[in-house]
């Protein structure tokens, strides 16, 4: 099944060179040369086409608006953001929301506990989670099932649920109020098991074997040759822990209570629910909210290509 | 020979492989069961106790108490019963909203962005998926601006002449509004004198409050982008065939989409109905940074009553017996609409027009030879 879909695009890729030739799938989803004879120009066809991009065009400003009017206030006065709360220009340019938020907050020290948080949850998730992908995969063990079933059923139990509990053995082990206590919840994660196990489902397993007869030991064969083969499964694996804790809120509010180990997602929830200031102030609040976003976005804008491209299927590589 | 040889330290490997399983997969199950699996077994415990937060939950002072914290909620006929009642009805309202409209509003996003002719489709799919990568907490900051009283959205409406609400502050159901422009101010005796769970019929009957609302759009605004690639990827890869066969068989657009693209779609929209739902049910953080169950407790949900049971107001063994209900609620309606969804070959409506009237016994032998024939016929094309 996936081989037959795997061997579509390069069939797709090679017909255009071939002079005259037809597709064989003319309803393919992305046709990669123009079908003239197919699609006359008709003024229907134009005006259905204007239609279309009127239509996305405006729900993208819909979508893509609040974020720059969110920019835009942050350079804004307190009394320029109520005034004119949808312009995109200030009226004049004010860095004191920024300088505010750098100087006269503990804004800082919230992003460097997110920054410790997200890199020891990013560098765990893909040790650990390709670890046990890799021994769900490949090695044959007594309870293997078991412990997949195991999984698969933690991965259904609703996270908002955990909070009591979770709390509860954070508690007794007495790591509340400590980064192991933030950190160590969150260093593995199931569905990111179940992902690397389904990638390395899906390479061959001559090279492994042959390392194995080369006399190479587990761990040496799975840290020197498979997981370099793993590089797009371990990509997608750092986005979405990189998110994930990033964005991480609950974990953090049941964990600890300590002013100093408050991370972006806590702190920003504080400065927004009016308990550090007076007045509206919402340049303040919302330049937290734009700068808590960069890490993000940088992340977003990098791997861009590949967030959209894992979920248009892996087959479409 | 050689395959011998290679055989034989293959088997020598094979023994050692179960002391490398365990230890790779060691981790995983040291956290998960740590801070999943014992935490699950602790809290049902507490949900059963009387445990005040104070010391161990399995100390000597802490007694069971039965389904006390359950009967509290469900029939106590106090305040935590009301609370509990109210945030199931605004979460509900909010399911019964945000699902559909987010899983529409995705799909049709993913059709209009998988249109082949379309340039700047990378464009207009960053547009939309970008609200997905950023945090809940920074978006409800962002909401809190934009449906503030002063805030962008009433700005906008005022250039249309509509006097917009007072978002946030407003503990009025939608409902509620629309029935009062058309002169009910309030129900029937029959729905204002009987409860459920501490409220009464009407007020179940409210709608979500208009708070409730701007919270609403934020969901939607914020997972559409996400379902939208499911629905992409999905839309890709289906094969063109079908659609264009039914094309050949005069189809129009419309026909198409409905009778032949749609029904294909059915296991993404499992998906997305599955994971919406589930996600709909949890929501924590847009409360606990935007409204904290203000105005009126029209904002309240069972997670974040959970919360504030809990960590709060100390009642750890309520706290837990409503993250129970809301994970028996989780499952329930999964089960439900796994059910609903399943994969029905023809509907037996449909069935019955397809069908020969068995009236006639020689017919109905000729049609069964026919369909013999034919699944021989594509077997054996197949073949």
């Amino acid at each position: 099944m996936s081989e037959t879909v795997k061997t579509a695009p390069a069939q797709a890729t090679t017909n255009p060179t071939v002079p005259g030739g037809t597709p064989p799938s003319a309803g393919s989803p992305r046709p990669t040369a123009p079908k003239p004879h197919h699609r006359p120009v008709t003024v229907r066809g134009i005006v259905a086409r204007s239609v279309l991009y009127a239509v996305l065009i405006a729900i993208a400003l819909v979508y893509i608006l609040p974020f720059l009017i969110e920019i835009a206030t942050t350079f804004k006065t307190d009394a320029d953001a109520a005034a004119n709360p949808v312009t995109l220009v200030p009226a004049n340019w004010s860095t004191v929301a920024i300088q505010q938020l750098f100087l006269n907050s503990d804004f800082p020290l919230w992003f460097k506990n997110s920054a410790i948080v997200t890199v020891f949850v990013t560098a765990g998730r893909v040790f650990f989670d390709s670890l046990a992908g890799y021994a769900l995969a490949r090695l044959h063990f007594r309870g293997r099932g078991v412990v997949f079933a195991a999984l698969i059923a933690v991965m259904s139990v609703p996270a908002v649920v955990l909070l009591i509990p979770k709390f509860l053995v954070i508690n007794q082990l007495g790591m509340y109020d400590s980064y192991a206590g933030m950190i160590i919840p969150l260093l593995v994660d199931a569905a990111g098991v179940f992902i690397m196990k389904n990638f390395f489902e899906s390479i061959p397993v001559s090279v492994e074997e042959q390392a194995h007869i080369d006399g190479a030991g587990t761990f040496r064969v799975f840290w020197s040759i498979v997981l370099p083969m793993a590089r797009p499964a371990l990509v997608t694996i750092i986005i979405l822990s990189f998110q994930g804790s990033w964005n991480e809120l609950s974990q953090f509010i049941i964990s600890t209570q300590d002013p100093s180990l408050t991370t972006l997602t806590k702190g920003v929830a504080s400065l927004a629910s009016g308990q550090l200031s007076q007045g509206t102030q919402y340049p303040l609040k919302l330049a937290a909210a734009v700068i808590m976003t960069i890490p993000v976005a940088v992340m977003f804008f990098v791997f861009q290509k590949r967030i959209m491209n894992t979920s248009e299927g892996a087959v479409k590589e | 020979m050689s395959t011998l040889t290679s055989r034989s330290r293959r088997s020598g490997f094979r023994r050692g492989e179960a002391a490398s399983g365990w230890l790779f997969t060691a981790p995983t199950i040291v956290i998960i069961g740590l801070f999943v699996v014992i935490p699950v077994f602790m809290a049902l415990w507490v949900s059963f106790s009387d445990w005040g937060g104070r010391g161990s939950p399995f100390a000597s002072t802490v007694n069971f108490v039965g389904a006390k914290n359950y009967s509290t909620l469900l029939a106590g006929g106090g305040l935590d019963e009301q609370n509990f009642g109210t945030a199931l009805r605004n979460n509900a309202w909010y399911v019964v909203l945000v699902v559909p409209i987010q899983t529409a509003v995705s799909l049709i996003l993913a059709i209009l962005v998988n249109r082949a002719i379309l340039r700047g489709r990378g464009f207009f799919r960053t547009a939309f998926y970008f609200p997905s990568v950023t945090s809940s907490v920074a978006i409800t900051v962002l909401w809190l601006f934009l449906f503030g009283t002063t805030g962008a959205v009433n700005k906008v409406l005022s250039w249309v002449g509509i006097h917009g609400p007072n978002w946030f502050n407003d503990p009025n159901g939608v409902l509620h509004n629309i029935l009062s422009v058309v002169g009910v101010k309030t129900g029937p005796a029959v729905l204002t004198g009987n409860t459920f769970l501490g409220v009464s019929w009407w007020d179940w009957l409210a709608g979500p409050s208009v708070a409730m609302s701007a919270f609403i759009l934020m969901a939607i605004f914020t997972t559409s982008g996400t379902f939208m690639l499911l629905f992409v990827a999905a839309l890709q890869n289906l094969g063109g065939d079908v659609t264009e066969a039914a094309m050949m068989d005069g189809a129009n657009g419309w026909q198409r989409f409905w009778r032949v693209t749609l029904p294909q779609l059915r296991p993404t929209m499992f998906t997305v109905l599955t994971l919406g739902l589930i996600g709909c049910w949890q929501v924590f953080d847009q409360i606990y940074t935007g409204t904290q169950g203000a105005p009126g407790n029209t904002t309240l949900t069972p997670a974040y009553l959970s919360y504030t049971a809990a960590f709060s107001n100390q009642n750890w063994g309520q706290g837990a017996a409503i993250a129970f209900i809301l994970f028996v609620i989780i499952v329930v309606f999964t089960i439900f609409q796994r059910w609903v969804l399943r994969d029905r070959a023809v509907s037996k409506r449909r069935m019955r027009l397809y069908r020969v009237p068995p009236a006639d016994p020689r017919i109905a032998a000729a049609s069964a030879a026919a369909a013999s024939d034919s699944t021989e016929k594509t077997s054996g094309g197949a073949s």
